[in-house]
């Protein structure tokens, strides 16, 4: 017994404080929150409050502002990973191909990311100003100088959900198709050359090697590059209050509509707002947590 | 080993307390209670600079030199218009360690406060300070809340102004010195603005700033009664009257900017003292942004939003005395120096604002304030919603997200019905 202790007792103990830390910060405040989104505590009176079941979320679904978040989200969403995805895949290719000077190229891609979401979003709330023609500043001026004037247009001032969300959704594009790059780069850095020079010798062309022997190997990178984007989109915050500001309904996502309900102190609302969205990223995240589970226990 | 296990404990410990202390920090001296640190007097505003930093620092110089005994503690959140301030505010107040005095529009959003029991009465102060015979009964009006006063002005903003170019109307033929009477003479000369090539007659920006200009539109065709009715409640929001405004401020809003989404007021403002707009509505915080850009006095006009004439739409800064707050005779020393002749004077001229009292003198302030102050005397003193006199947090919160969603799709119904909900709301 005494000896078993020795084996597994320093292991936990070392382990302990972040288990209990999360356990009290992370889960003990998620079941506070899910306790806060069942009663009816609608403003900041210390008044007791009583439970009132799932009477929230039912106000939140049948409520035009709140389902509007929810489209708003799925839209940028797709808008989103579709981006990052097509840009970070289609510079990682271009790297790969080689070209002279790799680290500097790597470096412009990767430095966007440096740079925080809410300075970012300050800047692009300048760079798509939706005045165009004369008056043209942003983007559009520089489309303008560039005789693109085709490609201006009022960004997510007018227009439809999907060119709205799709110009929310362009600085983050901006902002992580060079991690996607790096992910995808190290993808085709991993891969034995042997593989390929295989593949050459039995006569694919360049197109069959990179479809079927090249990506197939991806796919585990692929995933996680869509589970990383698909929670980062859900949670994104700072980006767009930075660029539109509270209360834009155009551009509410329910992060947004979660702070917004906390500043008028409507505690259960804005906890209710908070429950949906973490099971929208539970959604996400736990077949993608089951998967490694599932690949690690294979090795 | 036992060892090792309590020196985990002791440092998690202590990591705990490092995370509960970082919770509530804005109150400096919370576990004091030395014989100076008593002294202290945390002052909670949203005025971190600029014109407001300024009026502050008037204030606590006034400070300074009546209430000896006490020290001011500056506790500012910066944050356009509270933003960030007021969850802070919020979070201190609920674990019950409110600051000495607080910032707080005055009226209806004070109201939350109210409600949730986190204010103290101060009617016995206005008596004390003799501040029942300074105000003028208009404002005690729209201060008083169940026969009881919550809290104590420093200065009055007025929301229904109309700024203007005089040399962008006059190219328009339009008669810069006098306002138009009516909003559909308005929309006459912003169509005449528009024919003569300027591109957005009437400018504004995103957010408060087009609520501000429904509410003009609203006060207008309303008049002050039945527009101060509308947001208790007692008139009518589904009513013809109220859709025929919103008819009104829909075609206003197609006379503005296209970026008005995008840009803040004094960009909007900016349009107009370069002259790419004829107008903009805004609150009288525009006469101290034009004497920090050294626009000259020649070069812009103002009046009231036409059809509001005789309307004085107010807004208020309001200091209170928070239920269990500390050291409270150093807060209401504080209050005192708000309330003052003194402190009114060395806090407005420098905001921009005007006095809430009725005793100031005129020639104290620039020439802006004293036409103001001219008016505050003589109007009808109505609330502004937008600026939190009128509307609770929430209130202001829904009709914000309705106005977005107007000024990206003009639909009268589904604003009006937005708006309608978001009065009944609390």
């Amino acid at each position: 017994m005494h000896g078993r202790i020795r084996t597994w007792g320093p292991g936990a103990l070392v382990l302990l404080p972040t288990v209990l830390l999360l356990g009290y910060f992370v889960y003990g405040l998620i079941a506070w929150t899910f306790n806060t989104s069942l009663t009816d505590k609608h403003n900041a009176r210390p008044v007791p409050t009583k439970h009132v079941g799932f009477e929230n979320y039912v106000n939140l679904f049948g409520e035009d502002r709140f389902l509007n978040s929810l489209k708003n989200l799925g839209v940028l969403t797709v808008a989103f990973i579709v981006g990052t995805l097509i840009f970070g895949v289609l510079w990682a290719l271009l790297l790969e191909k080689g070209v002279t000077g790799e680290g500097v190229f790597r470096s412009i891609f990767l430095f966007p990311m440096a740079v925080s979401m809410i300075a970012s979003g300050v800047v692009w709330g300048w760079l798509l100003n939706p005045s165009q023609g004369d008056d043209a500043r942003g983007l559009n001026r520089l489309f303008a100088l560039l005789h693109l004037n085709f490609l201006e247009n009022p960004w997510w001032t007018a227009g439809s959900r999907w060119t709205t969300m799709a110009s929310i959704a362009l600085p983050a594009v901006w902002q992580l198709s060079g991690y996607i790059m790096a992910l995808f780069l190290a993808g085709f850095r991993g891969i034995p050359p042997e593989l390929r020079e295989a593949a050459r010798v039995d006569g694919a062309s360049e197109f069959k090697l990179y479809r079927y022997v090249l990506f197939p190997q991806l796919s585990p990178i692929a995933l996680s590059a869509l589970i990383i984007l698909g929670h980062m989109s859900l949670k994104l915050f700072d980006l767009i209050y930075a660029i539109t500001g509270p209360n834009q309904f155009r551009t509410e996502v329910p992060s947004v509509y979660m702070w917004n309900t906390l500043l008028r102190s409507d505690m259960a609302k804005a906890a209710g707002i908070a429950i949906v969205l973490l099971a929208v990223v539970a959604v996400l995240v736990i077949p993608y947590v089951a998967y490694t589970v599932r690949q690690e226990s294979e090795e | 080993m036992r060892g090792g296990l309590s020196k985990t404990f002791a440092v998690m410990g202590a990591v705990g307390l490092l995370a509960v202390s970082a919770c509530g920090n804005s109150n400096d001296n919370s576990g004091g209670g030395g014989s100076s640190a008593s002294k202290d007097v945390t002052v909670f505003t949203w005025w971190a600079d600029g014109g407001e930093k300024a009026g502050l620092d008037g204030l606590v110089s006034t400070f300074n030199t009546e209430c000896k005994d006490y020290k001011f503690v500056n506790s500012a959140v910066a944050g356009g218009a509270g933003s960030n301030a007021k969850q802070v505010l919020a979070n201190d107040l609920a674990a019950k360690k409110p600051p000495s005095t607080f910032q707080a529009h005055a009226g209806a959003e004070l109201g939350d406060y109210i409600k949730n029991g986190q204010v103290d009465d101060v009617s016995d102060l206005y008596k004390e300070f003799g501040l029942d015979q300074a105000f003028p009964k208009s404002l005690l009006d729209n201060l008083t809340v169940d026969g009881k006063i919550y809290s104590v002005p420093a200065n009055v903003h007025r929301a229904n102004v109309v700024w203007a170019n005089p040399t962008v109307l006059k190219k328009a033929g339009l008669d810069a010195t006098k306002a138009p009477a009516t909003v559909d003479a308005w929309i006459a000369d912003l169509e005449k603005l528009k024919a003569a090539g300027v591109k957005a007659p009437l400018a504004t920006s995103k957010g408060f700033a087009q609520e501000m200009v429904m509410e003009v539109v609203l006060l207008a065709e309303l008049g002050p009664d039945k527009f101060t009715g509308l947001w208790k409640g007692e008139t009518d929001a589904n009513g013809a009257d109220v859709t025929a405004a919103l008819t009104k401020y829909q075609k206003l809003l197609s006379y503005s900017n296209v970026d008005r989404d995008a840009i803040d007021w004094p960009d909007a403002l900016g349009y107009v003292n370069k002259g790419q707009a004829g107008y903009t509505v805004m609150g009288d915080w525009v006469a101290a942004q034009q004497l920090a850009d050294k626009v000259p006095d020649s070069a812009y006009t103002y009046w009231p939003a036409p059809g509001t004439a005789g309307n004085f739409q107010f807004l208020a800064d309001s200091f209170t005395l928070p239920t269990g707050g500390q050291d409270p005779d150093g807060a209401k020393c504080w209050l005192k120096v708000v309330g003052s002749a003194d402190g009114q004077k060395a806090f407005n001229t420098k905001k921009g604002s005007i006095p809430a009292r009725s005793d100031a003198v005129p020639t104290d302030y620039p020439k802006y304030q004293q036409s103001a102050m001219a008016d505050w005397k003589s109007n009808k003193i109505v609330p502004s919603c937008a600026h939190g006199a009128a509307c609770s947090l929430g209130q202001n919160d829904s009709i914000l997200s309705a106005i977005s969603q107007f000024s990206g799709k003009p639909d009268v119904a589904t604003l009006q019905k937005a708006l309608a909900t978001a009065i009944k709301s609390s």
